[in-house]
């Protein structure tokens, strides 16, 4: 472990530049689906930078393609000057679901990194060794994965890519299958690692949708924005190591990148939702009626009272900023609730809502599903159209196709069949993929 | 007793027969017929072997019992070093896969020891006049019942790697070779190793029935037990018989213990499942070789000497990916590779017809279709038979653990022994009875494969959640509408790939089952099977051509028609997952 950085060094060359670089990719009726849009960055020697953004903002694209394991539409991708085709050496990855392998220990699975790079045996021991000594895996070096907690799994795909001394390293959502405590540990030792010089790498880009955690630990957040993924804003965290949560200017930073998120686009057109996509194009994320009705409750009751930050509500109803985000959108679409500068309001409906009974919550549910969600309407007049009262789910899944992706269209036409059974508006039989108007005898 | 799920070979797909299937039929019988083709334009008698003389002394059996066991593995390597490659090709290129995987459908239908008339005359012909030529027709068509279905479930496996292993893999710059030994092989491991374990459970039955055969004028006895029995048989020996089946059990034993059990043991830490799970299954040998230091000694240098191949990089060239980027767009690619197919399907195909043609007529193949579905009722009455049978005793015996633990691993042990041994005790009753061949023959057919169905059953019972039936005992389920709500659609899966391996397994065995000798008293049950038989007996390679291509037919047709359907049916509705 040599390569000691010191944080000023940032006029060396850049290590990654990326330059005008868009991705799409072709959508069943031939159009097609941009991803990322225009991307430009620049990483140099001896910064964290977080890539924060909401699921599907192309975050996660970016890192693949700097990675190498993902190609770019149009654009330059380089690293160390040199252009990106295939993964590059002197850059390692970290990933989100560990990615080990299960039929090798932690040591073999360390070890595997320089194995491929050709290591001599002796040599490929030691420095294997040090890497789990330095992440604190000492005594696990014969354990299979699967005896171990999350955490030190972690640990593993850590060691793994520090060990093959890279100049970036690349984390893909490291902490996030992690519990809450585990996560927040591992955060502070990779962070205090970092800062006394002890780690390998020049750079790390870090990509996240927990705003908390890119405060905590980044120089540097680009905040993206989707349909298509774009860099919205670039913020630079001036606060000094170790960061406190509770610190007053550390609270002021998050609030003002969870308003970020949260505030309408002014360069597109007035999307009222906040939801991608308009009319029978909507995508929808698949929420469920318990989780919508809960949260409606919670904000009606104390000590909300109809209005709350994002941040106090999620960390209230211990939730990821991201699953908040969506739940909220959905609320948002259908009148319940709306969202302005990085606070959840409560609408009349909503109010109404948490008043009534069992019966008169789904039919005032079915109102407003009808009035506002647009493909829920089609799918009504069609099946009221037709003599049989029945039609294929495949012919909404096509139209559906038309503006989105298929992943995107099933993800809608789920969030359809759930709020529509619940509103009892129709009924789907799954076998059969088929939407009719019979109840079930 | 640990249970792998897996999914039968050629079920788990689509259902609506394509160009390649039609294709891959073609290709497989046009084969064949060049192969026939070859010897009838050499048009002699291919050389004899000098005929050996079997002798039934039970104190030879240990050395027959060997031979035979060593054809056993030597199919078994060959098949693993197929399955590698062939499995490798359709799973990592497109184009490969849409021929490789229908032949591969096509293959699995084709009955083995119609093969087997095939590979004889192929394999004698390479080496006329050698004990070489026969060892290895027997050794393929013990491979042509192993390799297929290991084969398919390498291929599922790879197509199912987790994506970010593989970006691990890519990510940390494997090569190729690395790649292949890192993760490939040991992700496809458990579903092979159970695959494996299934294949050497049919493939005994070939052992025993490719060992002493007859095409029109070859004949064929090559030292083992199989033509021990067939000796047996023709010298009316019953005790000798019983001698064989005593070494069966003994080998089927010793290699179920010493072998495949520690494997499976040994295989399991290859499962991609994160958590530890409940149950490991254990092998005592495995202990022994974990535990005792000389013999640990023995596994690290042999564990050592395999991680080095994995780690080897070999000087092979990175393949080239972009190469083929050329400015023809991908459809164009395939609509020139789906022509070449078509092409060559219609040119094998009208070959074939004049191939055949030149010898049967319309009226051949109206024979050969009829008493392909007098075999089809036979089978498919047998499977009802079994299932009524078996599965009410299997789920009463895998509701009782402690039973079923003994019970299950005896009906595997049935399953895997080759049930034409005992053909013969079967044969002297029906021939002392006067009974009708046509209909007590066919028994024989499903004697080795129901145990399939029964073990099957009990494992499926053995997994159904306590929680569920706890919840319909709260219920008060009972009686019919406890089997028709909870057991039946609970152990309906498992039930399924049994019953699939068992039809399979029948129509195999309808070759051997449906013509049976004891002695100089021939019995005979008009079928496809016994159609077969004695086309191999004459040397008459047209009307082989024939009975083969009918009968692939057949089980294709089944499996597609009927096997695919339920099997969907029951992935889709009643998988408790």
């Amino acid at each position: 472990m040599t390569a000691i950085l010191s944080p000023a060094a940032q006029t060396s060359a850049p290590l990654v530049e990326i330059t005008d670089v868009s991705r799409v990719f072709p959508k069943a009726n031939g159009e097609d689906l941009t991803v990322l849009e225009k991307v430009n960055l620049t990483i140099r020697s001896g910064e964290i930078i977080g890539l924060l953004g909401r699921s599907g903002s192309g975050k996660s694209t970016l890192l693949r393609i700097i990675a190498g394991l993902s190609a770019t539409s149009s654009g330059a991708a380089l690293f160390k000057g040199q252009p990106i085709s295939g993964p590059p050496e002197g850059l390692a990855m970290v990933f989100q679901s560990f990615a080990l392998f299960p039929w090798l220990t932690v040591l073999q699975n360390v070890e595997l990194g320089l194995e491929a790079l050709g290591v001599e045996t002796a040599e490929r021991r030691r420095r294997a060794l040090a890497a789990i000594d330095l992440i604190g895996l000492d005594g696990f070096e014969n354990a299979y994965p699967k005896e171990l907690s999350g955490g030190m799994r972690q640990r593993v795909g850590f060691a793994r890519a520090l060990v093959v001394h890279p100049d970036l390293l690349l984390m893909d959502e490291p902490f996030s299958a992690l519990d809450v405590l585990t996560a927040e540990t591992l955060r502070t030792d990779i962070i205090d690692l970092w800062i006394e010089g002890r780690l390998p790498m020049k750079s790390v880009l870090i990509v996240t949708h927990n705003i908390e955690e890119a405060v905590l630990m980044c120089d540097r957040i680009l905040v993206f924005s989707s349909n298509p993924g774009r860099i919205a804003s670039e913020i630079q965290v001036g606060l000094p190591h170790p960061r406190n949560r509770l610190d007053p200017a550390f609270r002021a930073l998050v609030d003002s990148i969870y308003a970020r998120m949260t505030q309408r686009d002014a360069g597109k057109m007035a999307i009222p939702t906040g939801i991608p996509g308009t009319g029978v194009g909507m995508v929808l994320n698949h929420i469920s009626t318990n989780e919508m009705s809960g949260l409606i409750e919670a904000l009606a009751g104390e000590p909300f009272h109809g209005r709350a930050d994002l941040p106090v509500l999620a960390d209230k109803l211990q939730m990821e900023a991201d699953e908040l985000f969506h739940l909220a959108e959905a609320l948002q679409l259908l009148r319940f609730a709306s969202l302005s500068e990085g606070d959840l309001l409560l609408s009349d409906a909503g109010k109404a809502f948490t008043e009534m009974g069992t019966d008169e919550r789904k039919t005032l549910f079915a109102q407003h599903l009808l009035a506002h969600v647009p493909i829920v309407g089609v799918i009504r007049r069609v099946l009221d159209e037709r003599p049989s009262h029945a039609a294929p789910a495949a012919r909404f899944r096509q139209e559906l196709e038309d503006y989105m992706s298929e992943d995107y269209a099933d993800e809608t036409l789920k969030a359809v069949v759930s709020w529509a059974r619940y509103a009892e508006l129709f009924a789907y039989d799954d076998a059969a993929e088929m939407f009719s108007l019979e109840n079930p005898q | 007793m640990v249970f792998h799920k897996v999914t039968p070979g050629g079920v788990g797909r689509r259902l609506v027969p394509n160009i390649f299937d039609v294709a891959a039929l073609v290709l497989v019988t046009g084969l064949l017929v060049l192969i026939a083709y070859g010897v009838d334009q050499a048009d002699a008698p291919l050389a004899t072997l000098p005929t050996r003389t079997i002798s039934l002394d039970p104190w030879l059996l240990p050395q027959y019992a060997l031979r035979t066991t060593l054809r056993m593995l030597t199919a078994m390597v060959w098949s693993l070093v197929f399955t590698f490659v062939y499995a490798t090709l359709a799973a990592k290129s497109r184009r490969a896969e849409m021929v490789l995987i229908p032949l591969l459908d096509v293959l699995q239908s084709v009955p083995i020891l119609g093969f087997l008339t095939f590979t004889v005359v192929f394999f004698m012909g390479l080496f006329p006049g050698r004990v070489l030529g026969a060892e290895l027709a027997s050794v393929f068509a013990i491979f042509t019942s192993q390799a297929w279905n290991m084969t398919f479930s390498m291929y599922q496996s790879l197509r199912s790697l987790p994506k970010d292993l593989e970006e691990v893999s890519s990510s940390f710059h494997l090569s190729w070779w690395q790649r292949f030994w890192h993760l490939d092989v040991p992700f496809a491991m458990p579903g092979l190793v159970w695959n494996a374990m299934m294949s050497m459970s049919g493939g005994w039955f070939f052992v025993v029935a490719s060992e002493a055969i007859t095409v029109g004028d070859t004949s064929v006895v090559l030292p083992g037990i199989g033509s021990y029995v067939a000796t047996a048989i023709d010298q009316q020996n019953l005790a000798a018989i019983g001698w064989a089946v005593l070494s069966m059990l003994v080998i089927i034993i010793a290699y179920d213990q010493l072998l495949f059990r520690p494997i499976v043991a040994w295989a399991d830490k290859f499962r991609v499942e994160q958590t530890a799970s409940g149950e490991a299954p254990d092998s005592w040998v495995l202990d022994l070789f974990r535990r005792t230091r000389a013999l640990r000694a023995v596994t690290l240098f042999a564990s050592n000497g395999l991680r080095a191949i994995g780690r080897l990089s070999l000087p092979l060239p990175r393949l080239p990916r972009p190469a083929l980027r050329l400015a023809l767009p991908e459809q164009l690619v395939d609509g020139a590779w789906r022509v070449i197919l078509v092409v060559a399907t219609v040119w094998i195909g009208s070959e074939i017809v004049r191939f055949v043609g030149a010898n049967l007529g319309l009226s051949d193949v109206a024979e050969a279709f009829g008493k392909g579905l007098l075999t089809l009722l036979r089978v498919s009455v047998l499977i009802a038979i079994a299932s009524l049978v078996w599965v009410p005793i299997g789920v009463w015996v895998g509701l009782r653990p402690r039973i079923a633990q003994k019970v299950q691993p005896l009906a595997q042990f049935l399953a895997a022994f080759p049930a034409n041994i005992a053909f013969p005790a079967a044969v002297m009753l029906i021939v002392h009875a006067k009974l009708d061949p046509n209909i007590w023959l066919s028994p024989l057919m499903i004697l080795g494969t129901q145990w399939y169905i029964l073990f099957n059953v009990i494992a499926g019972t053995t997994a159904f959640p306590s929680d569920l039936k706890e919840a319909a005992a709260s219920l008060h389920l009972k009686g019919w509408r406890w089997w028709k709500t909870v057991m039946l659609p609970g152990v309906f899966p498992y039930y399924v790939t049994g019953a699939i391996t068992a039809s399979g397994g029948s129509w195999n065995a309808s070759i051997v089952a449906e013509a049976a000798s004891w002695g100089n008293h021939s019995l005979t049950a008009t079928g496809l099977g016994s159609y077969i038989a004695a086309a191999t007996a004459a040397g008459d390679f047209p009307r082989v051509v024939l009975g083969i291509a009918v009968m692939s037919i057949f089980v294709t047709l089944t499996n597609r028609l009927v096997w695919r359907p339920l099997y969907g049916f029951a992935e889709r509705r009643l998988r408790i997952s």
